[in-house]
């Protein structure tokens, strides 16, 4: 992968990135140094705070092309491993899934990016929505414990989905190779991670400017239409814009832009409602007031899968 | 007890912290150097390295554990670990029932505590689960006498307690392998035996400041 740093799009669009987050930081901190205007504090920390996840972010992304094809599926492996972790401390589980849970984190997870590293693409998609789906219940039926079975087996895997499988998807966009356009790998995953954050950023500033009208006011107060919209548009505009880093032409930077806005959204929609069942604000709040990986990446994870399928269905031929 | 830590004792609470990735908060005092007993909730194997990790490395190295002899001389590996590794002081359990008559009893109970008391000297401090085996989790179980035999015998010892969230869930009672869950530890404000506070009340009191600690309330 160490060839993608020799691909001007890429140092150019990832250079355009770092470029907006030393400006962004500078603004934080200057926000930080005489908080005196009527932005709240804790506005001004969350917006420090979201600052700091885009560098982290960053590293990985860098780390990712340095390390090359192996060190990515680790990286992104233990993303997975982490993001699964913040999701299964949250939601209750019972004693008699100690032993799936221990297969889901220790086994699985791994299985699923050593068969993405053999490009083994076939079980790739399958392992976890079919095998790990039909293993899942049955690891549980033979701990013999058989209250709440089904609510059970599916808080696995649906953990296993979006945190296992989903962000998996994101990783594959480097690492399989397509015919139809080679060289483009790197630039679609930065591309896909742009359009995604930026969508959380715009709908979040829409929503704080006109949002009025909820959307579902029960799962998170935040979430307007106008926010939804005004995301939308501008989100999609900006990944028009990027099309020259893609195999995209423009208009169909638009379709795929828009396409990431809409999952995007509806990821950080029902990451909220699963928030919002076990009564807390953040999966990474614990202890700390903070965010964690998974409500960082909850839009992304929703919006990889799709976005590499299509990828792969009308580009890769 | 020798000086230092035992390499092996920092290795496996590297690893526990590692698995456990526990999140350590001092809500009711501050780490001190001070003679304590730190007594908390048991409900997993990982519960005394975790603990014992949590502690500044300086603490650390005059922090032992209170453990059942009967458990931990069962297998010469777990010997190795109890006594060369954390010098655990180990103590029989139900010593007290075995024995033939009320007298017997007392004597037993005195010289285990007489034990616990050499075990802290002039220096150490001691790590004890009152409940004295493992529980499911779902609420801390009744105490046992001795944390209140040592805190009349030593009343200069300050008494710390503190309560371990979702160790149940990462290693329970039974299995022999975790599941990394994130976990909580959280030491609470001192306590001390009250003038003319009966044993049971005093039990109880512990229980409550235990089981006070509790944040989240993992399932």
């Amino acid at each position: 992968m160490l060839r993608a740093i020799h691909d001007p799009r890429l140092m150019w669009l990832f250079g355009g990135v770092l470029c907006l987050l030393v400006i962004l930081t500078v603004i934080g901190h200057a926000l930080r140094q005489n908080p005196k205007s009527n932005v709240s504090r804790s506005t001004i920390d969350n917006f420090n705070a979201q600052i700091a996840a885009w560098w982290k972010m960053c590293v990985v992304f860098a780390l990712s092309l340095v390390l090359g094809r192996i060190g990515s599926l680790v990286l992104f492996g233990i993303l997975s491993f982490l993001a699964m972790r913040e999701y299964l401390t949250l939601v209750p589980t019972r004693r008699g899934d100690h032993r799936t849970l221990f297969w889901s984190f220790f086994v699985i997870i791994p299985l699923q990016y050593c068969v993405l590293g053999f490009h083994w693409y076939i079980v790739f998609a399958i392992m976890i929505p079919v095998l790990a789906c039909i293993f899942i219940p049955t690891s549980i039926a033979i701990a013999g414990d058989t209250a709440h079975f089904v609510e059970r087996a599916a808080k696995i895997q649906f953990g296993l989905m979006v945190c296992g499988y989903c962000l998996s998807h994101a990783c594959a966009l480097l690492q399989l190779t397509f015919p139809g356009i080679g060289g483009h790998e790197a630039r679609l995953l930065l591309y896909l991670g742009i359009v995604d954050q930026m969508n959380d950023l715009l709908q979040y500033v829409w929503g704080k400017l006109i949002g009025k009208n909820k959307i579902a006011w029960r799962v998170s107060p935040n979430k307007t239409w106008e926010g939804f919209l005004g995301g939308l548009v501008s989100a999609t505009a900006l990944g028009t814009l990027l099309w020259w880093a893609t195999p995209f032409t423009s208009l169909q930077s638009a379709g795929m832009s828009f396409t990431i806005c809409i999952l995007g959204f509806a990821g950080g929609l029902v990451m909220s409602a699963i928030k919002r069942d076990i009564g807390i604000k953040d999966f990474g709040a614990v202890i700390e007031r903070r965010a964690g990986i998974l409500d960082r990446i909850d839009s992304l994870c929703f919006a990889a899968p799709i976005f590499f399928h299509l990828v792969r269905y009308y580009f890769a031929p | 007890m020798s000086e230092g830590i035992h390499p092996v004792a920092s290795l496996l609470a590297a690893v526990a912290r590692g698995i456990t990735g526990v999140q350590v908060q001092w809500a009711g005092c501050e780490p001190d150097e001070r003679q304590r007993i730190y007594f908390a909730n048991h409900t997993s194997h990982l519960d005394f390295v975790v603990l014992w990790s949590a502690l500044p490395s300086e603490i650390r190295a005059q922090t032992r554990p209170i453990a059942a002899k009967d458990y931990w001389e069962e297998t010469s590996l777990r010997h190795y670990l109890a006594e060369k590794v954390f010098k655990a002081v180990l103590l029989e359990r139900g010593a007290m029932s075995k024995a033939r008559s009320h007298e017997d009893a007392k004597f037993v109970g005195r010289s285990l505590i007489e034990d616990m008391a050499a075990a802290l000297g002039e220096r150490n401090s001691l790590i004890l689960f009152p409940e004295g085996t493992r529980g499911s989790g779902e609420k801390v179980g009744e105490f046992r006498g001795g944390l209140y035999h040592l805190a009349v015998r030593r009343p200069d010892v300050e008494l710390v307690p503190a309560y371990m969230e979702n160790m149940n869930r990462i290693l329970p009672k039974g299995e022999y392998l975790p599941v990394p869950m994130l976990s909580l530890l959280t030491f609470g404000k001192p306590i001390q035996v009250q003038a003319g506070e009966d044993k049971d009340a005093f039990l109880e009191r512990a229980r409550e400041a235990v089981s006070s600690l509790r944040r989240i309330g993992f399932a």
